[in-house]
């Protein structure tokens, strides 16, 4: 009935017609959020939308400003929440292991690429071998979790719990818990800058990753599958479609993110850290999600709305960088902010939102049916 | 007011967006009858309940009840009950693992002590007034559902209500129970309670109703007292428009015209599966409607669900014109031209927050397959053709199925297995629950497609209805084929006779 509602208010054309329609997209809610933190930096510093073309260590000129390291640093956010879009899709459930599955992602590329020696002078595996080799892992690993979920019937958060507590010590375990780095420069290529091209290289990753899944979900029913695997899943399986084996696949996409992602977080240092690496991402993985206007329990989903939230969390934690919040204090400001979107995002508070503004401006649909 | 109501509804206006669900309504309850609302699906009876029990918040009009002087403003669930105002849903919205006792007080105890002692004898004292066969402290799980519907009207009961709601609370009962169910709702109108009782089930409605109020299109037809209403007129009134005769629809399906030695388009043999069904053989042939038959439980739906690979097949085998093909999921019987619709629509028909046009599509894109999606125009044709044909109601085919009224959810089912051109439609309770056009609709439909050479296997509770439609019925009991009806055998008494095993004396 909201469409047909929109649809009289579309023919008005009208500036309140308009916001009124984008009011019901599910992509209001991140865009708006986008747009409240520039207004706020605006007003509190322009400077902070500046950018800047700066000389880097080594030689090469290249941008810099807040802007670059935001849509740089979200790289990794950004190809997670994509994967764990899916996910919540058809299982109805979050997968908290990506983090832990990241430092095993990053682990075994170095692994590859050091061979036996942790230091080597130069790389003993071409990298898009080690980058093939970390992709199949990853899988596997998203496979186990998604098995468990599909086959077992083991609620996502726990059967993902396995991995997120084990997942760090089998990184650390697979590189013998040495410290490996790789002193190779083009290695560093990957998380940093290509000599010569001013944008950071993350940033291509993550639209290539981006573009992939737009035309996955254009050329294949994957939004369907998975949509209707989470919103009813004997409905499904009774049109033929098998839910077990579609939510399996959401978890090896997921697996194929994380490759992606902890390649590009090995890259960014040469090294890794297996406590610290990509710690606490799944949390805002699954926030990127939320803040989308995703429903957590499954069913429909909106994949730009995901990943523009996942650029609204790095927007955020920039945000407070700049102003000087110490980095233990960035998560309880964090916390205030996202419990306004989440209220806002409510369904039952965007409801009361729409009949407080139906009094204010009555819409031309009420007046013809009063 | 009226003298003797004990509830007026005056002008009752309800709009939503593009839609007036009601308008002007005038709805009057007397003490100590049972007034049954009528109308076809979105007619406006639910949301004419739904505002009188203050789910939604009225447009326009006025409330009045007997010992107010001013009109009474219900503003939530909570309110009505209070003014005496409850309701019994066609789902039991009651806790089944908590007792019988503990489901009629709960949430009442208000600030006395819970004293269970106390509140178990009460119970009992009322149960055992009203004739309902539970214990106090039986768990509610552990009754049947129509003894559960009636725990949920003791509750009401005891409210102190004066007015009681039933939203459609035989649409899950066998007949035995329903005939308990009346005896309640008979005993409760001595006692001065105003029932109103909502149903599709017109036979129900002269059993035990003493008048009607119609509802069309969200206005008010009239209030007629039963006697002066025959069946006939009520149907055209609900209709609005002169109903072709039910007669009209009588199987014009001549058996003749069924070439019964040819190659039967499904035939198995000894097929088992692990719900409780004994092995049966079973086929049909091209353009022929049958039936499966027996009470609820006899295993008619685990039959066809067998045949469609729903549930796991152990054995048996399968011939499609004649050639043997293996059935062991939904997929491999889509494949084969076999179409399923089941029983439960909520369940495991309807994908709710999809869309109308997602929800045609489904069946056809799964087996057209995962890499090849339809295009977005190639799939609103189909919607839009489909939505046409069928006369769904929906305000677009984006609209999420869920919204739509039973009825059309049922269409739009009906439209998912029609698009996937099956040469074979398994069709289980497709008119349950649904208006009495729409019924008439649906079974002209399915004449319609055997007619076309489709075969079609039907499956209702209402027996009338497989007389009309079917040229053969298999009936069950038990789990078990006992027998095959067909020709002159399809009358209603033999059919009984078979159910209930009459026919071995």
């Amino acid at each position: 009935m909201t469409s047909s509602g929109n649809k009289t208010l579309k023919k008005n054309g009208s500036i309140g017609g308009f916001f009124n329609k984008l009011i019901h997209q599910q992509i209001f809610i991140p865009l708006a959020a986008l747009f409240l933190l520039i207004i706020f930096n605006l007003i509190a510093d322009p400077s902070f939308f500046k950018i800047t073309m700066g000389e880097s260590a080594n030689g090469y000129n290249v941008l810099s400003g807040y802007l670059i390291t935001i849509i740089d640093r979200a790289s990794e956010l950004a190809i997670l929440a994509i994967g764990m879009t899916l996910v919540t899709s058809a299982s109805g459930g979050q997968d908290i292991s990506v983090g832990s599955a990241i430092a095993i992602a990053g682990s075994v590329i170095l692994r590859v690429l050091c061979g036996t020696n942790s230091r080597p002078d130069h790389m003993q595996a071409p990298i898009i071998v080690a980058f093939l080799v970390c992709c199949v892992v990853a899988m596997l690993f998203g496979a186990f979790n998604g098995v468990l979920v599909s086959y077992f019937k083991i609620q996502p958060m726990v059967a993902t719990l396995i991995l997120f507590t084990a997942g760090r010590s089998i990184a650390a375990w697979i590189n013998n818990n040495e410290l490996p780095v790789i002193s190779d420069p083009e290695f560093a290529y990957y998380g940093n800058f290509i000599p010569g091209i001013p944008i950071p290289t993350p940033v291509f990753i993550t639209a290539a990753c981006i573009i992939v899944i737009a035309l996955v979900l254009k050329f294949t029913n994957l939004r369907l599958y998975s949509q209707s695997v989470g919103i009813n899943s004997d409905s499904s399986r009774l049109n033929g479609i098998n839910p077990q084996v579609v939510k399996l696949i959401t978890f090896v996409i997921l697996g194929l993110c994380v490759a992606v992602a902890g390649f590009i977080k090995v890259s960014r240092l040469s090294t890794i850290n297996y406590s610290v690496v990509a710690k606490d991402i799944e949390m805002d993985a699954i926030l990127a999600v939320a803040l989308g206007g995703n429903a957590l329990s499954g069913g429909k989903f909106n994949m730009t709305a995901s990943i523009i939230g996942a650029y609204v969390i790095q927007f955020l934690t920039t945000t407070l960088f700049k102003f000087n919040v110490s980095s233990t204090a960035i998560a309880a400001y964090k916390a205030v902010v996202v419990i306004i979107l989440v209220v806002l995002s409510a369904p039952i508070v965007r409801e009361k939102l729409g009949k407080l503004k139906e009094k204010v401006l009555p819409s031309k649909s009420a007046k013809e049916a009063a | 007011m009226e003298k003797g109501a004990v509830l007026e509804m005056r002008g009752i206006c309800k709009y939503f967006p593009g839609v007036r669900a009601l308008e002007q309504v005038d709805f009057t309850l007397r003490g100590g009858e049972i007034h049954a609302l009528m109308g076809e699906n979105g007619a406006g009876k639910s949301t004419l309940i739904k505002v009188l029990t203050g789910v939604y918040p009225k447009d326009g009009g006025n409330i009045h009840l007997a010992g107010t002087d001013s009109a009474v403003n219900i503003r939530s669930p909570q309110d009505a009950q209070n003014l005496g105002i409850a309701t019994v849903y066609q789902e039991i919205t009651l806790c089944p693992n908590l007792t019988v006792a503990e489901n009629m007080y709960i949430g009442r105890t208000k600030s006395r002590l819970t004293n269970w002692k106390k509140i178990n004898e009460d119970a009992g004292k009322l149960l055992e007034s009203l004739a309902i066969p539970a214990l106090p402290t039986q768990q509610l799980g552990s009754c049947s559902i129509a003894v559960q519907q009636m725990v949920a009207i003791a509750r009401a009961v005891d409210m102190d209500c004066k007015v009681l709601i039933l939203d459609e609370p035989t649409s899950s009962l066998d007949e035995q129970e329903v005939e308990k169910l009346f005896k309640l709702m008979r005993q409760l109108k001595e006692k001065g309670v105003g029932i109103i009782f909502v149903t599709h089930f017109l036979e129900q409605v002269y059993e035990v109703c003493d008048r009607i109020t119609v509802l069309r299109d969200g206005k008010l037809v009239g209030e007629y007292i039963i006697e002066d209403l025959p069946r006939v007129q009520l149907v055209s009134k609900m209709l609005g428009k002169d109903f072709d005769d039910m007669a009209d629809i009588k199987s014009e399906s001549d058996t003749e015209k069924i070439d019964y030695n040819s190659t039967p388009v499904y035939e198995a043999h000894e097929l088992a599966g692990t719900t409780g069904i004994k092995p049966f053989d079973f086929s049909i042939h091209k353009g022929e409607v049958n039936g499966f038959t027996g009470l609820l439980g006899s295993g008619r739906s685990e039959c066809v669900r067998a045949i469609f690979g729903a549930d796991k097949v152990t054995g048996g085998t399968v011939k499609i014109d004649g050639k043997t093909v293996h059935i062991n999921k939904p997929l491999d019987a889509m494949k084969n031209g076999i179409s399923y619709l089941p029983e439960d629509r909520k369940r495991d028909g309807i994908v709710g927050d999809l869309s109308v046009r997602e929800n045609i599509i489904l069946a056809l894109q799964v087996m057209k397959g995962f890499f090849k999606p339809f295009s977005r125009a190639q799939a609103e044709a189909f919607a839009d053709e489909y939505i046409k044909l069928l006369n769904i109601k929906t305000a677009s085919s984006d609209t999420p199925i869920k919204s739509l009224s039973g009825g059309n959810q049922q269409k739009v089912i009906l439209a998912r297995w029609l698009l996937a051109n099956p040469k074979y439609l398994l069709l289980d309770e497709p008119t349950r629950g649904i208006d009495i056009g729409t019924k008439v609709e649906i079974q002209k439909l399915v004449l319609k497609l055997a007619s076309e050479g489709k075969s079609v296997t039907f499956i209702s509770s209402e027996i009338d209805e497989m007389i009309r439609t079917c040229s053969r019925l298999v009936v069950m009991r038990d789990g078990k084929v006992v027998g095959e009806l067909k020709g002159d055998d399809l009358n209603q008494n033999k059919i009984m006779a078979t159910i209930a095993g009459g026919e071995s004396k």
